[in-house]
Parts: structure tokens; sequence; C-alpha cells
């Protein structure tokens, strides 16, 4: 076994030796997708389904071409137009879907620890697409991925994590992934939107002021306001919080210094980005994209592994 | 502890690798329609050795040269994760005549998931097979090498590898 986990389930879970494992795959991987025929048979003996109890647009699309880039069988599970709507539970469906040999499960699900509940009760190798407020370790692999490739490492850069860090498995998992390999993190949004304990529980860096954090960073990574899972009000108006928060081009250029841009998507342009930012040369954004196969194929083919 | 015999010592894996090197230029000079590609991660060694001999022997031909990993395409890929190393191909193979260069050619399954990995990035004229130490009797596939340095007869329980630092050197192992 390549990695000292079976599941991945957050970068929690994860080694530095790990991630650095994960990444150096993906590059291998991000030649194959090059090539004229983008493909792989390492895994066309293995099943997965693709479970998401959530929307996606990016990560579902991205795992399922990852998976058939592996040669690995898929399926595709959404829960609308499913009997989850019936009142079948979790582990029922679940179970019902592994009785087909399936072997590996990559899992949305808006309840946090949703994966990590699976992993205890069911044989197959997990992977966590994203659990409620939590964790998405692949988004976090696949930002490190785009930043290393970019800066050349990533010991001693600095990322700024922009926006609504509360609400963001995003966030988790980036600031995570960023401490192990030496980064250096900062977290910046209005202070409704920071959890209190943070600085202390992972040695982030806290700002409230956008300018002072941009001209700190060399990569600022910038999330979206998840409205959908606040049931408080936080903040007045999206208006009054893209005045304070939001980036646009006049922003970057005087800053003085040159920065790069990502964010993991959907973007609400006007909001916290601005499309002359989004579509700049600064924006890493597509690549994020890009690089998001490459990842989640190391993830896939490093947890395949029979023994 | 298991014994060893030397079966190649550095002069005459260097004088062995020199005489592969000038085979392969007999049968494809000018090197225009050929491309040559070690074989990731042993099979470089070698390959790094006979192309920059290759090249001072002709420094004014242009000789492609690059790596293949196929980690992906084993057929035991699951058995055992194993990580891989850096494919650089920097020009098409498309039409072009393949000499793959490997350091000892055993059971052919290497070969044959290099086969697939090289199809996967174009379709070759043809491909040849180059190989420093070829163990005889003991292929699985049917694959045969087109240059060869040193055929030995050996038993399964025999080990064959070829070390590449101060002193290179081809060593086989008994392991019972």
């Amino acid at each position: 076994m390549q990695l000292g986990t079976r599941h991945l389930l957050g970068i929690r879970d994860l080694a530095s030796a790990d991630i650095e494992t994960i990444l150096d795959t993906a590059v291998s991987f991000k030649e194959v997708l090059q090539r004229p025929i983008k493909k792989v048979p390492s895994l066309r003996d293995v099943t997965i389904v693709n479970l998401f109890y959530e929307n996606s647009t990016r990560t579902r699309i991205s795992f399922e071409i990852a998976e058939k880039r592996l040669s690995a069988d898929t399926v595709n599970f959404t829960a609308s137009g499913s009997s989850v709507s019936k009142g079948e539970t979790l582990l029922d469906t679940v179970n019902n879907i592994l009785s087909m040999k399936v072997d590996m499960v990559v899992m949305r699900h808006s309840a946090t620890g949703a994966p990590h509940f699976l992993a205890r009760h069911v044989p197959a190798t997990i992977i966590n697409a994203g659990d409620g407020i939590n964790e998405h370790p692949t988004q976090a692999l696949l930002d490190a991925f785009s930043i290393r490739e970019k800066l050349g490492g990533l010991e001693g850069r600095r990322v700024a994590i922009i926006g609504d860090i509360m609400h963001s498995r995003v966030a988790m998992s980036n600031i995570q992934l960023l401490k192990k390999m030496g980064a250096e993190v900062m977290v910046a949004g209005p202070p409704t939107l920071i959890p209190k304990h943070l600085a202390e529980a992972f040695g982030v860096r806290v700002e409230y002021d956008l300018k002072t954090a941009l001209q700190w960073c060399d990569v600022a990574n910038v999330l979206r306001i998840q409205l959908e899972r606040q049931n408080q009000v936080l903040f007045s108006t999206l208006r009054e919080y893209s005045l304070a928060y939001g980036i646009n081009k006049r922003l970057l250029d005087s800053l003085g210094r040159q920065i790069h841009i990502m964010h993991p998507g959907p973007i609400n342009r006007g909001v916290e980005l601005d499309s002359d930012v989004a579509d700049s040369g600064h924006s890493l954004i597509l690549e994020q994209v890009e690089n998001g196969v490459a990842v989640r194929m190391a993830v896939l083919y490093l947890l395949s592994g029979k023994s | 502890m298991s014994e060893q015999t030397i079966i190649m010592e550095t002069a005459q894996l260097e004088l062995t690798l020199k005489r592969l090197t000038h085979q392969l230029i007999e049968n494809h000079h000018p090197f225009r329609d050929t491309c040559f590609i070690g074989i990731q991660p042993r099979g470089v060694a070698v390959s790094d050795f006979i192309i920059g001999y290759m090249r001072q022997l002709h420094p004014e031909l242009l000789i492609d040269y690059g790596r293949l990993d196929i980690t992906f395409y084993r057929d035991d890929v699951r058995n055992s994760i194993h990580l891989p190393s850096e494919t650089f191909l920097p020009f098409p193979i498309e039409g072009r005549k393949v000499v793959l260069i490997d350091d000892v050619l055993y059971t052919g399954r290497t070969i044959r998931a290099a086969m697939d990995a090289l199809l996967d990035n174009g379709r070759p004229s043809r491909v040849e097979l180059c190989v420093v130490v070829d163990r005889l009797y003991s292929r699985q596939l049917p694959i045969h090498p087109d240059y060869v340095g040193r055929s030995i007869d050996s038993i399964v329980t025999q080990k064959v590898k070829l070390y590449w630092d101060k002193e290179p050197r081809v060593v086989l192992y008994d392991t019972l």
C-alpha cells in the first residue's frame, strides 16, 4: 500500500508523505491526459459508484472523467430521482449498491461525517467528495497541485483563503493540507464568517481587511458565500459583502505585485470575483479544473490496490 | 544470504553497450525515421549511455530520445500499487520506427506493457527491442529482442540485476 490509509475521508487523516505521493503521482497522470489516447488500463477491473446526495457540477464530472480515464466501470447515483425520497437510509442504499459488486464509493453528502460513517460500516473504499462543512479533500489536493505547479512548491508560500470560511469544507481541507506541507496560511473575510478559534486551532493568520490580505499573499484562494448553509444573518447584503470583499482588477492593479487567484467554483461573478479578474491572466481557475482530473486519478489509483 | 556471480564487469559492460550502439547506428543511421525510448526506471540508465555515446559519434545528427513509464500498464498493477516514474516523449512516434531499450529481458511482461503504453502515444511503423541481458528460456509471452548484449541461461530462482553506480555491472543472484 502506498498511502497510509485505505479511504480518503479527509486531509486530517493524511500524512504529509501521503500528500506528497498523491501530488507526485498526479504529475504522471497529467502527462497521460496530454496523450492522443488519454486513458490507461489500470482500473479496468474496478467498479466505482459516484454517490451524490448534494448538487455538484465540477467535482462529479471530474471524478467521472478520472474514473473513465483509468478504465474503471462507473455508476452514477444522485439522491433526487432515487429511492432516498421514499425513505431509504444511507446505509441501506449503499449496501444495496455494494451487493452489485462495487469496489469504491465516491461520496458527497450534506451531513458532516457521512463518509466516515460509511467507511466504518461497509467494506468498500470510500472517497469523500465533500461532506457538509467538514472536508473536501480532493479539492484541497488539486489546489495544492496547482500552487505547486505554478510556484514550484508549497513550503513557505503564502496562501490567503478569502470569503466564507465558516461554512467552507474547501477552506477546512485547504488549511490543513497547506499547514502540513509547510505553507503559510491566512484566512480573510468578515468577522462573522470566520470561526472564532481558527487561529489557535490551526496556526493560521486572521485578517479582516481584504487589501492587507492580498498584499501579504502569493496566492488568493477565493471562496463563494454559501447562502444555502447559512441559517442566520451574518452580513447585511451580497452587495455590501461585494463592496468590502469583492476582488476586482483595480484592486489587484493597486497591489503593485503579481498574485495568483484561485477559486474552487462555482463563481458568483460580481460578488466575490469580478469577471475581469476571473478571466484574467492572474486566474488559475481553469487550470485548477484541469488539474482536478489528474489529482483524482492519482487518488483513485493509489487507493485501488488489492493489498 | 544469497550467492552472487558477476556476469558482466564494468569494462565488459561498457564494451557491450558500445557494440549495441554501433549495431543501432548500422541499422538506423541517419535516424530521421527512428526514435529511441528507454523504459523507466532501470532501462533509462542504459539508454542514457547508449544515446550519449551515439551523439558523441554523430554530433551532427538530431537523435530523438525519450523515456517511457509503464507502471499504469502492468498486468499486475493492482496486486501492489507502484509509483510511476516520468514519461518524456517530446517528439511524435506516429509512422516512425521506435527502438525500446531496457536492461534485462525476462518474462516479457514489461515489454508487453511498454508496447501498450507506446501505442497510446501514436502508431509507430515498427517497434524494435534492445536489451543488455536476455534471460533465455524464461519468456511467458511471445516477445523477442532485436539487439542483445548478452544471452544467459538462468533459472526461475535466480535474479539478474544491472547496477548503474560507480562500478556498473551485471550480477546474477541465487535466491535459494
